[in-house]
């Protein structure tokens, strides 16, 4: 049986993990109310431009415009993964990163080259380790990011589009569904996949256009693509924290677990001691007589 | 007032408007417009510019870059990457930025870079523009 001594000691760390926990749990879960509001506040924005673009693309002929257009031949698939740049928040990256690598080799059995775009600390290191190829890497950006970043992640992306480097796009994030369930996603970027048919029809055909459909959708496409990054962004993180969270409650309540076993054993060790003392005491005292 | 329009301005990080108008006018990419109640349907895209609209008979300046809007017979929304009221904007910075911009423009040869330092240069143009309409509008004080 562990020494006395070790026990007591154990018992000590087993609690100091366990303040460090409950704080990275609060502190998760400020953090997270605060990517939620983004998220409120960004969706009407993404909606507006969903219904737009969709209404916009559904009337025109997809070869109008290189971004719409779908190439005949693909080559080079580009993966855009979004990860988080901190672990301890549970399966949340290996989830993402599994989502990410089912993606790659279905791609690669097709014949495909892939590449891919990490966002985020952990997928970055997990490929790079692989070999994988990756364009682009973003790091150590997750704990604070706005549209800019969006930008400049949707600005590489299509300018590698355009001089053929890729010849799809996909991106991988986690959806926030609710706090207990974050749900990794794939989903397809480039080229934009058009919508069916307008949303309704109506008085929504009656509009005008200015400069004209063509002039607007090569406007509009580029910042559609950045919309749908800051998106995957914005829900990564809120998830990422969500996951840490939950990871951090169970890490707190397996403390308390293990503090009770502990004690359990200490008491035993305590209680075994004080006999074994006894007895030596006992013994002596016969001896004397 | 009777007819008023409601207008609604959001960028990605927030939404910076939404209120009932008399007159809204926006700066299009083919030239600036003007909206009353009742205007036909019409969506186009936005300049950097200034966007104004008037409220009981005061004029309210925004700053706008990037984006587009959406024209109804009730309602105008604003999509703009970038959107500040006349009062946010500090006229300091703004100043800053333009001069760092023209420093650059004198400097950068290279193509992306002088077309990027362009667009700076407006953007704190603009900004500063907005702040002026708005200080001898009235609507806010210096």
């Amino acid at each position: 049986m562990a020494s006395f001594r070790e026990i007591q000691r154990k018992i000590g760390a087993v609690k100091k993990t366990k303040q460090i926990t409950k704080a990275m749990n609060m502190g998760a879960s400020a953090k997270l109310r605060g990517a939620q509001d983004r998220i409120e506040r960004f969706r009407p924005y993404a909606e507006k431009y969903f219904e737009i673009l969709s209404d916009l693309s559904a009337r025109v002929d997809p070869g109008i415009h290189p971004l719409l257009e779908k190439r005949e031949e693909i080559k080079n698939v580009g993966i855009i993964l979004i990860t988080s740049d901190k672990g301890l928040c549970g399966a949340f990256n290996s989830n993402l990163i599994s989502k990410c690598n089912a993606l790659a080799r279905n791609k690669a059995a097709e014949g495909k080259e892939v590449q891919l775009i990490c966002v985020g600390k952990k997928g970055y290191d997990f490929f790079r380790r692989r070999k994988q190829n990756i364009a682009d890497s973003y790091r150590e950006v997750m704990g604070s990011f706005d549209f800019q970043l969006a930008n400049e992640i949707g600005t590489k992306v299509i300018n590698r589009y355009l001089d053929q480097e890729m010849d799809e796009v996909h991106i991988v994030y986690s959806e926030f569904v609710s706090m207990v369930r974050q749900v990794p996603q794939a989903a397809q970027v480039l080229p934009v996949v058009q919508a069916e048919a307008p949303v309704e029809g109506g008085p929504q055909s009656e509009y005008l256009f200015e400069p004209s459909v063509e002039g607007l959708l090569a406007e509009i496409l580029p910042r559609y693509i950045k919309v749908q990054v800051y998106r995957g962004l914005l829900d990564t993180s809120c998830s990422e924290h969500a996951a840490r969270m939950t990871a951090m409650d169970n890490a707190t309540r397996n403390c308390d677990e293990m503090v009770d076993q502990l004690t359990l054993a200490y008491n035993k060790a305590r209680q075994a001691a004080i006999t074994s003392e006894l007895m030596d005491i006992v013994g002596g005292a016969e001896a004397l007589r | 007032m009777a007819n008023l329009i409601k207008l609604e301005i959001v960028t990605p990080d927030r939404n910076l408007l939404s209120e009932d108008v008399e007159y809204v006018g926006a700066p299009g990419v083919s030239g600036d417009f003007g909206v009353l109640h009742n205007h036909t349907p019409f969506l186009t895209a936005l300049s950097i510019g200034s966007l104004f609209y008037k409220k009981d008979g005061r004029k309210y300046y925004v700053f706008v870059s990037g984006g587009f809007t959406e024209v109804t017979p009730t309602k105008v929304s604003v999509l703009a990457e970038v959107a500040e009221k006349a009062e946010e904007i500090s006229l300091e910075r703004a100043r800053k930025a333009k001069e760092r911009a023209e420093q650059r423009l004198q400097q950068e040869r290279e193509r992306i870079d002088y077309v990027r330092a362009k667009i700076a240069l407006a953007r704190a143009m603009q900004r500063m523009r907005v702040r002026e309409e708005a200080s001898s509008a009235g609507t806010i004080s210096m």
